[in-house]
């Protein structure tokens, strides 16, 4: 029998859940019609119980006895004058609180109990009307790739009848080449005709067709996504061909570079550095862009949980410490009836990726300290979702090697029918289908499963009993077993795999990509052991197969034989992809401007951009604190909301060494110029490095790259320019890439047409810190202390958000020159660890006149600023408005203690002294002419930058 | 030498941070897992204090706490109130403050565990918030005992102190008036949010909603001890959020919470 229970808000109760809905209705422009929202929560619960075990769960469990108030049976609370809308998951999807709900009722002594559902009930007062109330359902408390409106009586879906085996052959071997493109578009395999026809070559000789679960391991591992086919293949650029982009620029400067405090680069499921005589750490930064885009909170949930277990199957196994998150949304007031067809809000797919990152990061005890959030119309429907992971290791634990024999063993959450495709869905383009056909690649996460699998498997590396580990991501298991028994080969039963559910064809287990999933290899003799380890904390582990040596991938299915394939064909049958690319610098409208007497209310304006403003919204519903070792938090001054340059942690609470995190990335300037674009990210990830005192000798980057469709030419080209920047900037400023990933089909199609993003290149930077204590953060400190420039300045406002605030891009894109801008920073780094610096920030978006404004409100202190000051020799005479809003790379606004020390310290480079702090509220700005420009004050200032994220 | 026993489960976070301030206090900590207690491979009686430190125990599921709670209460009730009956100290941090109030542990006004006082429930902004909250100590209310703090772990405190808070489900709320008029006459409101001048004000400095603004309590023995803030996350000073503008040296305010259970234990148990 189900028992349908309902709990809710007692009267006089404040009803923060229902509070929060009115205020989103109210964004909508719906306002006025609703009086009231409440929220139920409804929970079916479904076993042998009587009567007295409800009330019993009730009261015990289900509802808060001092705030709650519950119903159930036909006592629902349908009251009168109330509109009701409930929302349920739909069949297959994960539903974390149904694990945590039926092992609570156990504990409570109830057996009879077998299935718990739950199910959100919304009550709405108010004169709204029918489609009124479809369309707020719709817009904000129900995504259909999920979830459903639940009409009528709810219930509980049945199981699926359990899988009757049937093994499907795929004829390829008498194909014609449009057949073999039908069978891929029809497999949603994503192949190219060159691929089918490798494949179709590779079973001529084998004399048969292949099996549905050949196809779709050729398929997973053959994608984009798990191949980098693009960086890897040949491309022909400016009359020549490059043989592997990734290996000629990326990898080359590391390679070159070779710096001996790199472990492991390129190689694992993260790049791996030193950090002291102990322990290393490792980086990583993944994008989980297309899921997020149909399914905002799952998606960016289970982007942060999959870029978790990178580290934690780094190695033989690292712990996550710090989570980063960089996003690139649409603009949040894009009007609605200008939203592509099938695209979700941008304030929504805020608002969800936000929460998705929130409820998992801070569910895993993982601090999320670093991070950017950027806007452009282009990112409309292709939101951008990086998320990235550090992690710690023991010295001498970065290297793995399954052994002949070993047991192939599965640890964690079961296998479902959820994220089957997810590879390769996301290496083509999304259009408003995308949701019903591709609805299946999008999950939610369980990070209570993953936290159990990290506390088990970091106890097991630590007793060695294991030899080697990798994570379920993309692919699933099909990607993890195949790489890991690349060398030896490996058979795996299918059928011992555990299932969430009866009803999983024996391809859907092999390619599910279910979250919260590990592979390990174990010796037979330590799996009695290991197993202990897991179910000593509740968590299964299984064994599946083994690994066998002789270089096959054999798989079962209750004794059937299904798939039967040399690990060589496929890990390096792929042919390889050749493209062409070109670039040619397009031209953008040039704005004419004319000087102005007063830039105050421009540089107001300019706090107010959507890329400047504060971020304060988002972070503080980050834990960035949890594990105790923060340094420097993401916001920082006299009343801890001023923007820090990069996040400072010490992973060992007993040390005062730690870890820098920054990252730099540009998305006006990719319009321009990737070339630049890519500079400018490396040195403003840099720059921030060196503003809170890093040093960036000691710094690693990551490159994740961000592109529309590399399979036309220009985006090719955009994406060539890109790399070039990287080798040629990496290697004069001497900093290592560590790892990286592309994600190359970030285009929303629209009938013919498509919105590509701006072409985009996130670099993450990790530096180890010796001495922690030496930070210095971007809040000025005292009145009387002497501000200066540290860079010069240059006529370079293409991109800029000046620019951008006036409507125009504009074509002269700032540069970078890697040899002046290393010699600099070197420079400021030896100064600020003598100590003679009081703050430093650096100047980015918005140029010197935001950085400047920024430092003074984060201080809480005035600023007199004198634009009319020595110029450096090569410096051309400029006018107020490129002074204060040029975004020229390598330029630093530092509050100074010692000027006399400071000067000697900065020998041979261009300094230039603006002004001083002062004791008052004036933010005060003369121009070049020696007249008053802005005169403001900092509350407005920060009024200002703090108005369009202060109440979303 | 003080043993201290922080308890772990499913979403159990801050487990770490939390033993090492009871190391820097001077104890011997250990973590052990709640299925080696309800095994019995540990038991809860060979140590002098019991830590539950903040995290989202059971993905704070159904309502945060509660699970683990539950758990403390049906399957571990006969040892739990032998160590409350042999007078040793018990504190929560966060989510450990969340299951203490949910498993009837506090304010325990009655006396007999059985009967849920008070809740820890949604904060006003209905998200999860990081920030950082001066706190000053409750009054110590009337009648005989109320010269010296009730609370063990908070003897010698003075001032404005500052921890972070870090929840979504902070906001206490007595169960009736009569309840809030016995934590404020008993004293057992150990602390309350304030600004930094020690006066009380709204949100953010009552980051969640509070009712009187409660951040911490404590029982009537004052041996039981749960708070939202964070005293682990603020055990030196670099620890603080803009230590850059004045001292990088020394102990963060939340350590002294830390030496005087270990000193108390010390002393009496």
């Amino acid at each position: 029998m189900i028992w349908r229970v309902e709990v809710k808000e007692k009267a006089g109760f404040y009803d923060a859940m229902g509070q929060s809905v009115k205020k989103d209705i109210h964004d909508l422009g719906l306002g006025k019609k609703v009086k009231e929202v409440k929220y139920v929560q409804v929970y079916l619960l479904e076993g042998d119980l009587e009567d007295r075990n409800i009330k019993d769960i009730c009261e015990n469990l289900l509802i808060d006895p001092v705030t709650q108030d519950y119903s159930y049976d036909g006592n629902v609370s349908d009251e009168k004058c109330y509109k009701a809308v409930e929302v349920a998951y739909n069949p297959g999807v994960m539903d974390p609180v149904e694990d945590s709900a039926l092992k609570a009722i156990l504990d409570l002594g109830v057996e009879g109990i077998r299935t718990v559902r739950t199910a959100k009930k919304y009550l709405i007062k108010g004169s709204l009307s029918h489609g009124e109330i479809r369309s707020i359902a719709e817009k904000i408390l129900y995504n259909k790739v999920i979830q459903h409106l639940v009409t009528g009586k709810s219930g509980i879906a049945p199981e699926p009848p359990p899988y009757k085996f049937q093994l499907n052959h795929f004829n390829i071997i008498n194909a014609s080449n449009k057949a073999l493109e039908r069978i891929s578009k029809e497999g949603q395999l994503f192949m190219s005709l060159d691929e089918m026809r490798a494949v179709k070559q590779y079973f001529k000789k084998l004399g048969r067709n292949p099996t549905d679960c050949e196809l779709e391991t050729i398929a997973q591992t053959w994608s984009e996504h798990c191949k980098h086919k693009t960086f890897r293949g040949l491309i022909e650029y400016d009359g020549k061909i490059i043989d592997n982009l990734l290996k000629n620029t990326v990898m080359k400067a590391t390679k070159e570079l070779a710096k001996p405090w790199c472990v492991s680069v390129f190689k694992d499921n993260s790049g791996i550095i030193r950090f002291d005589d102990k322990y290393d750490v490792c980086f990583k930064v993944e994008t989980h862009n297309h899921p997020s885009a149909l399914e905002p909170y799952g998606g960016a949930g289970t982007g942060i949980g999959g870029v978790i277990r990178d580290p934690l199957g780094t190695g033989m196994g690292a712990k996550p410490i710090i989570n980063t998150d960089v996003f690139c949304f649409g603009l949040p007031d894009h009007p609605y009836n200008r939203l592509p067809k099938g695209a979700i809000h941008p304030k929504r797919i805020m608002k969800g990726v936000v929460a998705g990152v929130r409820d998992y990061g801070n569910r895993m005890g993982i601090p999320t300290s670093n991070g950017a959030v950027l806007f452009d119309e282009d990112f409309v429907g292709n939101p951008l979702v990086f998320c990235g992971n550090v992690g710690i290791l023991p010295k001498n634990t970065a290297f793995k090697k399954a052994n002949k024999g070993d047991l192939v063993v599965v640890v964690g959450g079961r296998t479902g029918r959820d994220g089957i495709h997810g590879a390769t869905f996301s290496s083509g383009e999304l259009t408003h289908e995308s949701e019903t056909v591709s609805g299946s690649c999008v999950q939610i996460g369980n990070p209570i499963q993953e936290k159990k699998v990290t506390d088990t498997i970091l106890q097991a590396r630590d007793l060695g009993l294991y030899t080697a580990i990798t994570d379920c991501g993309a692919g699933g298991l099909s990607s993890a077993v195949g790489e890991m028994g690349e060398e030896l080969g490996a058979e795996v039963h299918l059928d011992k795999v555990p299932l969430k559910y009866k009803g999983l064809r024996h391809d859907e287990i092999w390619i599910s990509e279910a979250q919260e999933r590990m592979v390990i290899s174990v010796d037979p003799k330590k799996i009695g052991k290991l197993k202990s380890v897991f179910e000593n904390e509740n968590v299964e582990a299984t064994v599946i197969g083994r690994f066998t040596g002789d270089k096959h991938l054999r798989l079962f299915y209750e004794g059937d034989l299904v798939c039967d394939m040399a690990m060589k064909f496929i890990h390096d049958g792929v042919p390889n992809v050749k493209r062409k690319a070109v670039w040619k610098k397009p031209v953008f409208k040039e704005p004419r401007i004319r000087e102005k007497k007063d830039y105050a209310k421009d540089l107001l304006n300019l706090m107010s951009m959507p890329n400047v403003a504060s971020k304060e919204w988002i972070i503080r519903q980050y834990d960035h604190e949890v594990q105790g070792g923060s340094v420097l938090k993401p916001l920082q001054g006299k009343h801890e909301d001023g923007p820090g340059d990069a996040c400072i942690t010490r992973p060992r609470l007993d040390s005062k060494k730690g870890i820098i995190l920054s990252c730099g990335i540009n998305i006006d300037y990719g319009k321009i110029d990737p070339y630049w674009m890519a500079a400018s990210s490396i040195d403003e990830a840099l720059r921030q490095v060196t503003a809170v005192g890093g040093n960036i000798e000691k710094a690693a980057i990551l490159d994740n790259f961000c592109w529309g469709n590399c399979n036309k030419p220009d985006r090719l080209g955009g994406l060539v320019r890109a790399s070039q920047a990287c080798y040629d900037m990496a290697k004069v400023y001497g900093v290592p890439f560590i790892s990286g990933k592309d994600s190359l089909n970030n285009e929303y199609a629209m009938g013919h047409k498509t919105i590509s993003i701006p072409p985009t290149l996130l670099i993450s930077c990790i530096t180890v810190m010796d001495d922690t204590a030496k930070a210095v953060t971007m809040d000025a400190k005292k009145a009387g202390n002497a501000i200066y420039l540290i860079g010069l300045t240059r006529d370079e406002m293409g991109g800029s958000q000046y620019y951008k605030m006036l409507g125009y891009t504009g074509n002269s894109i700032p540069k970078v020159d890697p040899l002046y801008a290393k010699s600099l920073m070197k420079a400021l780094n030896k100064t600020i660890e003598k100590g003679i610096i009081a703050s430093c920030h650096d100047c980015s978006d918005g140029g010197m006149a935001v950085a400047l404004a920024e430092m003074a409100f984060a201080g809480d202190l005035g600023m007199d600023i004198a634009l009319k000051a020595p110029i450096p020799e090569d410096q051309e005479c400029l006018r107020d408005h490129v002074l204060l809003f040029s975004e020229s790379n390598s330029r630093f606004v530092a509050e100074v203690k010692d000027e006399k020390k400071f000067l000697a310290a900065m020998r041979g480079v261009p300094v230039w002294k603006l002004g001083k702090v002062t004791p008052g509220r004036t933010f005060s700005v003369r121009g070049g002419g020696g007249r008053e420009i802005i005169s403001t004050d900092i509350d407005k200032l920060k009024a200002a930058w703090k108005r369009p994220f202060k109440d979303m | 030498m003080v043993k201290v026993i922080v308890i772990r489960t499913a979403g159990t976070n801050c487990d770490r941070e939390t033993a090492f301030a009871f190391h820097l206090a001077g104890a011997e900590t250990e973590l052990v897992h709640i299925n080696q207690l309800v095994r019995g491979d540990k038991n809860m009686n060979d140590y002098h204090i019991l830590a539950i430190p903040g995290g989202f125990t059971y993905g704070d599921d159904i309502a945060s706490g509660k699970i683990l709670a539950n758990e403390l209460k049906y399957k571990l009730e006969q040892d739990l109130e032998r160590f409350i009956r042999d007078g040793k100290l018990i504190i929560g941090i966060c989510n450990g403050f969340q299951v203490l109030v949910k498993a009837g542990l506090l304010p325990n006004l009655s006396g007999d565990f059985q009967e849920i006082e008070a809740t820890l429930t949604l904060n006003d902004s209905a998200k999860f918030e990081d920030r950082w909250v001066y706190l000053k100590k409750g009054s110590r209310g009337q009648g005989p005992g109320s010269r010296k703090d009730k609370c063990v772990w908070t003897k010698g405190i003075n001032g404005v102190m500052k921890l972070p808070v870090a929840h979504g489900e902070g906001k206490f709320i007595p169960r009736t008036d009569k309840v809030l008029r016995q934590l404020k006459k008993s004293g057992l409101i150990v602390f309350e949010y304030v600004d930094e001048n020690g006066r009380r004000k709204g949100y953010p400095h009552n980051p969640n909603g509070s009712v009187e603004a409660i951040a911490g309590i404590c029982d009537p023995t004052g041996r039981i001890f749960g708070l939202m803030p964070h005293p682990e996350r603020h055990v030196a000073r670099i620890q603080h959020p803009s230590w850059t503008r004045s001292n990088k040296d020394g102990s963060g305010d939340g350590l002294a919470i830390f030496q005087s259970g270990v000193s108390f234990a010390k002393k009496y148990l």
